[in-house]
């Protein structure tokens, strides 16, 4: 390997491959992409925490496991957890390691953004659950944020929220904005510019183009919450008017801006998980997906019918009835793209030979839970239902469907899947298979009374309930439930944990895969492909393993990429690798200081943390190419 | 060359638009920040007409005054402009200068915002005093901030072409800055549409 580092810039590009500041300055997508999926379960298993404690509280009337007040911030940040810091990043995480290996990339359009984002998300989340350390040395101080997850006015002001709560909340959030931001300007450059020659758009693997649509809504939802954070800022900090009743402030504003970013993100959390659905079946059915064109066009659908349903969140806070009937209309229209999907999940695997692995059987149990949220999602969209059963543990079993029973059993299955791409070794499938049905089992017995108890009128977000409401049974076989599922996600890290203790060497393509990041090495290699692949048709790797079968095979009609041909081949030339940098995590460390010294009002960090912003983006810009071209030998083979 | 490791500065990247990378992603963006104004601009508009018992718009707003400073902005987008052209054409001293002049222009639109939110507190208005002083501070405090940060930006492209100016090897560099001048430049043409001439009109 050939150091072609030539600094430009102050300070030296670091070189390390190994240690801890090879992971520090990473800019390998794949790096970073286990980071993420690290960090995310770890905090996955940190907001479990907390809905297991959410559970003991209620497994009884009248317990008092905790107080009111701790139970308050608990959903919060259970919420807040789940959403920002273990689901989203976790399907990051996917985004990050197969995004550049489907479309047959070196790494992403920025490979130092990158690197930025996955810190920046760890200062974030490191910030926002700083709070609990607070409340543990301060249990009076009222630091950790209870005013739910959508922290609505006027809940969040310094009148009903006197402690630190909301401010580590807003500053958080604002945080973790940055990141996913950034994420979201990165993968759309990948997707629109670094396709391999021949990946047109239509014959990406659906899971790109998934990540493509989610990153589209991240960039035009983001903003919204953004502003709305910012306001919320100014008026606890500043002591601006923007939700301030008396002055003639709207609590209702507060909703349409937060739910403009908030339904676009239920999306953002559960398109990449059909995504990863969408490759798994086709593998174990061994099936083209059925009618790949109409999913991608509902994925595209979706997406943005997405930013036309936001107030179906309001239908009661009284916005009236011509505007009730608007978005319950648009509301059920978006069930349409959404059906089409799981009609086309169980066509592609009608007549298949199924095998069910693990990955499958997760795929499958998100199917059906996914469509059991769908429903109540749909029953939600009519405004006389909605107004019966808003604030109810109806809705509280709606959100855990869609997101436990669908993002997480995608993410589960999608793990089993990929695993011994992202680490070169399988898990264990007896074991997997045992994960499955405890986590299946588990979710479906804690969530599903959930409708029960909401018709029957249990509000969300008590911290207890008296006997009498025909509640007790419910409640205590919920919380067996969560056990269960406890159960199975404590098998699933042992499985996890043998199957890291044995050393790696997994075939490239262990499942007779369809997609491109199958012929790489497991796990691949740096530089991913030693050349550049040629894509000739859908599923690719599927056509060139068995020319025979059906319409594959054939070669691309015309080459349409603007890819120099001599670029082509790796070998000769050598493949120049992005250098590594200390600046991301240096930018990432500045923006999270100046959140602290924003929230202590402590002048001192505030001045190291704005030092920190410029000296990572200076350093950045002035740190010069770096980067080291690498000769791969053998690049016929 | 490099193929796909487009973390790049000085290669023109071979993709599969044809645009340049960083300008891809700096489009997309802009687009970003085009639904943060928007939301902002909205929160302006939702809360219009709630003075509170403080200064109104009408009495505030010196539209001849705050045109000058519109026109200087406007100006300092065509120095932009010209020094993007000078950069590609490779006059690297006159894309200096023209570069050195946009910065100069928006320190002018600063300095203009500086002493009319000073104006304007000292005729009580204030960021609590109404939700009007609320939502205009924030709304065009956010934009100001954002001239800012580009009036740093060009600061820094000067520093960058301290040897030998900024030529076609920066020219990359000095577009990119450019669309991000543009941008700052478009939301004030909106700003000063909707928020003076408007009510102005009214």
């Amino acid at each position: 390997m050939a150091t072609a580092a030539k600094t430009l810039g102050f300070i030296p590009r670091p070189t390390a491959e190994t240690g801890f500041v090879s992971w520090l300055t990473t800019v390998d997508h794949k790096r970073i992409g286990l980071m993420y999926g690290v960090t995310a379960f770890l905090f996955f298993l940190f907001g479990g925490l907390e809905a297991f404690v959410i559970r003991l509280q209620l497994m009884k009337p009248n317990l008092d496991v905790v107080t009111a007040d701790t139970f308050n911030a608990l959903f919060t940040m259970h919420a807040t957890t789940m959403i920002f810091l273990a689901i989203m990043p976790m399907l990051a995480a996917f985004m990050n390691f197969l995004l550049p290996l489907q479309i047959g990339a070196r790494d992403v359009a920025f490979p130092r953004l990158n690197a930025f984002s996955y810190w920046s998300y760890l200062g974030g989340g490191i910030f926002i659950n700083t709070s609990w350390v607070l409340q543990v040395l301060n249990p009076a101080g009222r630091a950790v944020p209870d005013s739910g997850w959508f922290g609505y006015a006027n809940l969040t002001t310094v009148n009903f929220s006197g402690g630190m709560g909301p401010d580590f909340w807003t500053i958080g959030l604002l945080l973790l904005g940055i990141g996913t931001l950034v994420s979201g300007f990165n993968f759309i450059t990948t997707i629109l510019n670094m396709r391999a020659p021949g990946m047109s758009l239509m014959r990406m693997p659906i899971f790109s183009w998934t990540t493509m649509v989610t990153s589209v809504l991240v960039i035009f939802s983001f903003p919204a919450i953004t502003v709305a954070l910012l306001m919320l800022l100014f008026d606890r900090q500043f002591e601006a008017n923007f939700f301030n009743v008396a002055a003639g402030g709207n609590v209702v504003f507060w909703q349409h801006l937060f739910w403009t970013f908030g339904h676009p993100e239920v999306y953002i959390l559960i398109l990449p998980a059909m995504g990863i659905v969408s490759e798994i079946l086709p593998t174990y059915s061994r099936k083209p997906l059925f009618g790949y064109s109409v999913m991608v066009f509902s994925t595209a659908l979706i997406g943005f019918m997405g930013f036309t349903v936001w107030s179906h969140h309001m239908f009661a806070v009284g916005m009236g009835p011509v505007v009730n009937t608007i978005f319950g209309l648009t509301t059920m229209a978006i069930a349409i793209p959404t059906g089409v999907k799981i009609f086309n999940w169980l066509s592609t695997m009608w007549g298949g030979r199924v095998k069910f692995t693990s990955a499958m059987l997760f795929a499958l149990g998100f199917i059906m839970c996914f469509t059991i949220g769908g429903l109540s999602g749909f029953m939600h969209a009519l405004p006389p239902a909605n107004t019966q059963q808003t604030d109810t543990y109806f809705i509280v079993a709606h959100i855990h469907y869609v997101l436990i029973g669908g993002s997480i059993f995608a993410i589960f299955g999608g793990i089993y899947h990929w695993f011994p791409k992202f680490f070169g070794r399988m898990l264990d499938e007896k074991l997997g298979k045992w994960n499955f049905w405890l986590m299946f089992a588990g979710f479906n017995m804690f969530a599903f009374p959930f409708h029960f108890l909401g018709l029957m009128g249990m509000p969300r977000r008590i911290y207890t309930y008296d006997t009498g409401f025909g509640w007790d049974f419910w409640n205590m076989f919920s919380t067996i439930g969560v056990w269960v599922l406890t159960a199975g996600i404590l098998l699933f890290i042992w499985n996890f944990v043998q199957a890291m203790r044995k050393p790696a060497g997994t075939l490239s393509d262990p499942w007779d895969a369809r997609t491109i990041e199958w012929t790489t090495a497991s796990p691949p290699l740096p530089y991913n492909f030693k050349e550049v692949p040629v894509i000739a048709a859908r599923d690719d790797f599927w056509y060139k393993k068995y020319p025979d079968a059906g319409h594959g095979g054939k070669a691309a009609k015309k080459q349409d990429q603007p890819h120099a041909a001599g670029a082509v081949h790796g070998g000769g030339h050598g493949i120049h690798m992005p250098g590594q940098s200390y600046m991301p995590a240096l930018l990432a460390l500045g923006i999270t200081l100046l959140g602290y010294g924003l929230l202590f009002s402590n002048m001192i960090t505030t001045i190291i943390g704005v030092t920190g912003i410029f000296a990572g983006m200076f350093g950045w810009a002035f740190e010069g190419d770096g980067g080291t071209v690498i000769e791969v030998a053998g690049g016929d083979d | 060359m490099s193929l796909e490791t487009a973390h790049g500065h000085e290669h023109a990247e071979v993709t599969n638009t044809g645009i340049d990378n960083r300008k891809l992603g700096f489009w997309l963006f802009l687009s970003s920040e085009t639904i943060f104004f928007a939301c902002l601009l909205v929160g302006y508009l939702v809360y219009h007409g709630q003075n509170g018992s403080g200064p109104t718009p009408a009495e505030l707003f010196e539209i001849p005054l705050t045109s000058i400073s519109t026109f200087v902005l406007l100006m300092s987008s065509l120095s932009v402009v010209l020094g993007v052209f000078s950069a590609q054409q490779g006059h690297a001293k006159a894309a200096r200068g023209w570069v050195a002049a946009t910065a100069l222009m928006g320190l002018v639109f600063l300095g203009f915002q500086a002493y009319e939110f000073t104006h304007f507190y000292h005729e009580g208005l204030t960021l609590s005093s109404s939700l009007f002083g609320t939502t205009f501070y924030v709304l065009t405090g956010f934009h100001g901030a954002h001239v800012a940060v580009g009036v740093i930006w060009l600061l820094s492209l000067l520093f960058h072409g301290r040897k030998g100016g900024l030529g076609q090897d920066k020219a990359g560099d000095v577009e990119i800055a450019g669309l991000y001048w543009h941008f700052v430049d478009i939301v004030w043409i909106v700003l000063f549409t909707v928020v003076y001439l408007l009510e102005a009109a009214m």
